[in-house]
């Protein structure tokens, strides 16, 4: 087994490249061998900033970095090779096709000879739990068996430094507490310092020593009987209205091209203006499909979907199916927000982004300024009126594909995961967002797994059935 | 779809002739069906490639097709551009350039839809030491392929959703593809950035000599085959230049 580290900050500070704001600062943290931090704090406290000099790949971003800290007495830079990290996205962390070889991959590379590989694979497959031998292939897993395939590989080089960020951000429940019960497993042993970064902290408390969070000006250590404030406490939101059905699907289902099971077996709904509609169920139920199709972006392939003649008004040629109005016409009648907000982002400046739908729908381009300038307003956007979308955090970026959607006054909002790895800030001014939409009698529609935002926000549910396979 | 998305058929009896073999009689192939001008020679070649298909588990219509039809549509453009612009070119010619095409680019077909990438790159790196960064890092990319492909379409509904679509205009279709092309390219970049953290982490091309825990070992059949290959073509040049078909292309 490997030996853990040991790892101490004084008055450390990081500056990234060309901005004037330091990341963190003042940051005081001793982490003993073993040891089992949580490190939390909200969205662009600093922690994958912290994460980042830890894992020591600050350097190669050119970020400036004052005070001192070390690994095991050295520099991060040099311990790298005692390191194990474990990022968000599965996808962007699997190397081979299959479990086993990807598994060997960082064996291979610390030079280990063939005959002492094979053992130390299984040994870290076992580990982990994977429940497939080494031959299953890698692109046949679900996400939370991905990132238990990718912990497995961190693991086998019995890292003395365990690094984790945010694991579980993009994976659904039941994906998430695969992976937390993995690392309970394989941290127990303290055979690794292991030190996880997560803004939502509540998870983790049973599997850590510690918690540390990240505020303004350093770090402040939590007591053992510390908890997180629920995001829901004290939330008041502006109640459901009852309004007329907007948009109707009539056992309305979709067939890939060439695929013998549907995406979505037949599903019939009904939308409300005034009142929101939460579609829950496990990943392949087909909540995403169901969505795109609500929004008008796919046809059904069996059964419709249709708009109520009030909200089809003004369509070229009366059609009443969304997916046959034209572009302009959908994105002023439905808003639609995908999982993940940088597929939806068009221009370079946050000012253009939100003027872009009220001009693609026809408004005169001084209305479409002043949409544009009130919602970056509402949103406390203002001072990032000229920057590029891309540049923001996931947060902001969040709330912006959000407003991009509100800005044409759609009386339908369909939106996909609204929430996924948000904080509690954003978090709550997303429902609170979606509320008054509620109230100003827009129809809303969320695809989720949160649970929270379920008894928050949901005046109707509907639960989509796992697939029969 | 593109035959490097279908990704390699499992248990092939191709698929057991080590990677380099098949590249070397690649090379074979290419060095021949490239100095004669005739009809004779790509279809012998072609023919012989034909028998392969079953070996290479590629026997329902429908699955060759799916892989191999840009090919098929490349070659018969090729050929019939030929007989169509040259004024010297008749059809034989033209289909003999057509045979050629297909001759020269099944072979690669072959190979993808037999050979698991991992399987190449170990043959690679460990017979023809190319390097593993290279090969490793090649191989890690072609992980995203299908990824990219699936996000194209979301991408281009988020498009939609946004009031953008471009409708029959065919400069407008052109710009907004830009536009999706753009996207993918910026999240590609993302995405392959933190790949390249990842595999850093986990002590990619840290200065350690790399080791191969799978091995690529050549056996009997791999001469074998390779050794087929050279007959076949033998063969084939033969063929083409007793029945007074053989026309090099540098000798005039």
């Amino acid at each position: 087994m490997g030996t853990p580290a040991r790892v101490v900050a004084r008055g450390l500070g990081v500056r990234h490249p060309s901005r004037r704001a330091w990341a963190v600062t003042g940051v005081d943290l001793v982490v003993e061998p073993g040891e089992r931090v949580l490190l939390t704090g909200a969205s662009g406290a600093g922690k994958s900033t912290l994460l980042a000099a830890l894992a020591g790949i600050l350097d190669a971003e050119g970020a400036e970095v004052t005070g001192e800290l070390t690994v095991d007495g050295g520099d991060p830079q040099a311990a790298r090779g005692r390191l194990g990290l474990l990022a968000q996205d599965p996808d962007s962390q699997l190397v081979m096709t299959r479990a086993g070889d990807d598994v060997a991959f960082g064996l291979e590379n610390a030079g280990l000879p063939a005959a002492e590989i094979w053992p130390r694979v299984d040994e870290a497959l076992a580990a982990v739990g994977f429940p497939y031998g080494r031959d299953r292939p890698t692109q046949a897993l679900s996400g939370g068996e991905k990132q238990r395939l990718v912990l497995a590989g961190v693991l086998a080089r019995r890292p003395g430094l365990l690094l984790l960020d945010e694991p579980t951000a993009q994976l659904d429940p039941p994906g998430a507490a695969l992976v937390r019960s993995a690392v309970a497993r394989v941290t127990a042993d303290r055979s690794a310092t292991t030190i996880v970064v997560d803004h939502d902290a509540g998870p983790w408390l049973a599997l850590v020593d510690r918690v540390v969070e990240v505020v303004p000006g350093g770090l402040v250590e939590h007591g053992p009987d510390w908890r997180p404030a629920s995001r829901t406490a004290g939330l008041h939101l502006p109640p459901a209205t009852d309004g007329p059905v907007l948009l109707t699907a009539q056992a309305a289902g979709f067939t890939y091209r060439g695929s013998a099971t549907p995406a979505l077996p037949p599903t019939t709904v009904v939308l409300r203006g005034g009142r929101a509609l939460a579609v829950t169920g496990p990943n392949g139920a087909g909540k995403s499909t169901l969505a795109l199709l609500l929004a008008g972006l796919r046809a059904p392939t069996t059964g419709g979907v249709d708009a109520a003649e009030d909200l089809a008004a003004g369509v070229r040629r009366g059609h009443r199916e969304p997916h046959r109005w034209r572009a302009g016409e959908l994105v002023s009648r439905i808003g639609t927000v995908f999982q993940h907000p940088e597929q939806q982002f068009l221009t370079g400046r946050l000012r253009d982004e939100l003027a872009l739908g009220p001009l693609r729908s026809g408004e005169h381009a001084t209305a479409a300024r002043v949409t544009a300038e009130e919602l970056l307003e509402r949103l406390g956007l203002t001072a990032f009126a000229d920057a590029n979308p891309y540049t923001l955090s996931g947060g902001q970026q969040r709330r912006l594909s959000v407003a991009t959607a509100l800005a044409t006054a759609p009386r339908v909002l369909v939106l996909d995961e609204p929430t996924f790895g948000q904080d509690a800030a954003t978090w709550r001014e997303l429902v609170t967002l979606l509320a008054e939409q509620r109230a100003r009698g827009c129809a809303v529609a969320v695809v989720t797994h949160d649970a929270d935002l379920v008894g928050a926000l949901a005046d109707d549910r509907l639960s989509l059935e796992p697939r029969a396979l | 779809m593109t035959s490097l998305a279908l990704g390699p058929a499992v248990g092939t009896r191709l698929g057991r002739i080590n990677p380099v073999a098949q590249l070397g009689a690649i090379g074979v192939v290419t060095l021949v069906l490239l100095t004669s001008l005739d009809v004779v020679t790509p279809a012998v070649v072609v023919a012989a490639e034909l028998c392969l298909l079953p070996a290479a588990g590629l026997t329902s219509p429908w699955d060759l097709w799916r892989r191999t039809w840009p090919l098929l549509v490349g070659a018969t453009s090729v050929g019939v551009v030929n007989v169509l612009l040259s004024d010297d070119a008749g059809v034989v010619t033209g289909v003999g350039l057509g045979l050629r095409v297909v001759g020269l680019a099944l072979p690669g077909v072959l190979l993808v839809a037999t050979t698991d990438p991992v399987r190449l790159a170990d043959a690679l790196t460990l017979h023809w030491r190319v390097s593993t960064r290279f090969a490793f890092g090649a191989l890690a990319a072609l992980r995203l392929v299908p990824l990219l492909i699936a996000e194209f379409e979301s991408v281009r509904l988020a498009r939609r959703a946004r009031g953008v679509e471009a409708g029959r205009n065919p400069v407008a279709r052109a710009r907004l593809l830009g536009g999706i092309v753009f996207t993918l390219l910026v999240g590609a970049v993302r995405r392959g950035s933190r790949l390249a953290t990842a595999m850093d982490a986990r002590g990619f091309d840290s200065g350690i000599p790399r080791t191969n825990a799978r091995g690529s070992r050549l056996y009997r059949r791999d001469a074998v085959f390779v050794a087929g290959t050279v007959v076949v073509c033998a063969a084939a040049v033969t063929l083409s230049v007793l029945t007074g078909a053989w026309d090099p292309v540098f000798v005039g």
